[in-house]
């Protein structure tokens, strides 16, 4: 004879209760701030170990997998490489002198000195939100490391995005090419502001949408975007990207136009997080 | 007992290798939804109850780690979980093309019901951009690697039937 069964929940309760479960976290969440994070913090505290190793077996397969396709590439390109050599070298010394030009317009825009002004820690991108809707990652540094909510991201010589969730051990990034990402932004040389938005549209594309550009602004294609003055988390002079493709809003009073990001978010491995915070002035 | 050990590795194992591996492995910026394949084939090999705790885990697991909102995974997940059960009583080991319509549907609706609250809600109105670049994608690269692993699903799966029963005679 076999054991009678232990007393079990029929599963249609289970269900029911279940489901009320979530929707008072859900709920939750939406009211309280930060709700249930001391769990969130405990499971990312023993998944990344995990979430790291694992990752460097992905960087691994990629990187062979880019080797095989490369290398057929590369053969064919060598024999273009070898002609474009020739032209290369008249070009040369035109190069020189615009690079000359490049240092003056830095210095103009004084970027690289803001830049290194900030005090940054190194952290190394870990995982990557499991969904195919956002565009927000993991990396391996947190609290325990001085990194707080609100800090900018940086890496690749640009933007990358803004800390929004920090535990002991990991940090949570929205990535500025996020469909949530907003950042207050100006053009570098007229300072004419506008907002940059993340599109998940337009992620394939590699382009980021620039919106609320005054009529009157005298911008082209080209131009040099950088985080705003008055943007109230990112730290001004941040360079995001170049802008394109200019256009009239149907209203007439504003224009928008198309973003190249300068950085390379699918190939993004190592960021920078600035330390020091913008100020608000109610701290 | 041993089921139970070998579904929380599989979670884990399967969103660690969904946010990392699979992210290096994308193509044309989607990667396959490895969590949504565990959830249907605890649902649809075991039945409602076995779906319905594997698929809370799995969203748990998610809000945990990159939710915003936490339950509202979970919640999806369960449900797809469940209703996949639902479909327990025709499953063969032999047939193949029904798990594939199965898991297709429950990806899409998985994405749908996230893309109305997520995108829609936020004025994203183009849901023929949405499902033509992420929905339809996700889901076939979803159903290939399914196809690549079915085989093995059913095999761990028999392999635990198996020990169960023999337990069972055992101790019964």
């Amino acid at each position: 004879m076999r054991r009678r069964k232990k007393f079990e929940i029929p599963i249609k309760y289970v269900l029911f209760i279940l489901t009320l479960l979530c929707l008072a976290t859900i709920i939750a969440s939406f009211l309280f701030d930060g709700f249930l994070r001391p769990v969130k913090s405990t499971v990312a505290y023993v998944l990344n170990p995990v979430t790291k190793g694992m990752n460097s077996a992905g960087t691994w397969f990629s990187d062979k997998a880019d080797d095989i396709t490369e290398l057929r590439k590369i053969r064919e390109e060598n024999k273009e490489l070898k002609a474009t050599i020739a032209e290369l070298q008249n070009k040369n010394a035109m190069s020189v002198e615009e690079r000359n030009e490049l240092e003056q317009l830095r210095e103009l825009y004084k970027l690289g000195e803001t830049y290194s002004e900030y005090e940054t820690v190194g952290a190394r991108i870990i995982s990557k939100d499991a969904g195919n809707w956002y565009s927000t990652f993991t990396i391996d540094k947190g609290s325990d490391a001085g990194i707080e909510v609100d800090m900018n991201v940086i890496g690749d010589g640009g933007l990358v995005g803004i800390v929004y969730e920090v535990g002991s051990n990991y940090a949570l990034v929205r990535s500025i090419i996020d469909d949530e990402s907003n950042v207050s932004a100006q053009f570098a040389s007229t300072s004419d502001k506008c907002i940059v938005k993340g599109s998940l549209k337009l992620i394939n594309d590699g382009v980021l949408q620039i919106f609320n550009i005054n009529k009157s602004a005298n911008v082209s294609d080209g131009d040099m975007i950088v985080t705003s003055n008055i943007s109230s988390k990112f730290l001004p002079g941040i360079l995001i990207g170049y802008v394109k493709d200019i256009s009239d809003d149907a209203n007439n009073l504003t224009k928008s136009a198309y973003l190249t990001p300068v950085v390379d978010f699918a190939h993004l491995d190592i960021v920078l997080v600035i330390k020091a915070q913008k100020n608000n002035g109610d701290s | 007992m041993l089921r139970k050990f070998v579904l929380a590795v599989s979670i884990i194992l399967f969103y660690t290798l969904q946010c990392t591996l699979f992210k290096e492995l994308a193509l044309a910026s989607v990667s396959p939804n490895l969590l949504m394949i565990l959830v249907f084939a605890a649902g649809f090999m075991r039945g409602k109850k076995e779906g319905l705790y594997v698929g809370f885990f799995c969203g748990l697991l998610l809000d945990l780690c990159y939710g915003k909102t936490i339950g509202f995974n979970a919640l999806l997940y369960m449900y797809i979980g469940y209703i996949n059960g639902f479909f327990n009583n025709v499953f063969y080991d032999d047939d193949v093309t029904f798990p594939i319509g199965l898991l297709c549907a429950s990806d899409f609706i998985y994405n749908f019901v996230f893309y109305v609250f997520a995108f829609l809600l936020r004025n994203r109105l183009v849901l023929s951009y949405y499902f033509i670049h992420i929905i339809v994608p996700e889901m076939i690269y979803t159903v290939v690697i399914m196809l690549l692993i079915y085989r093995l699903m059913l095999k761990v799966n028999r392999k635990i039937e198996e020990i169960e029963k023999r337990s069972a005679t055992k101790f019964g």
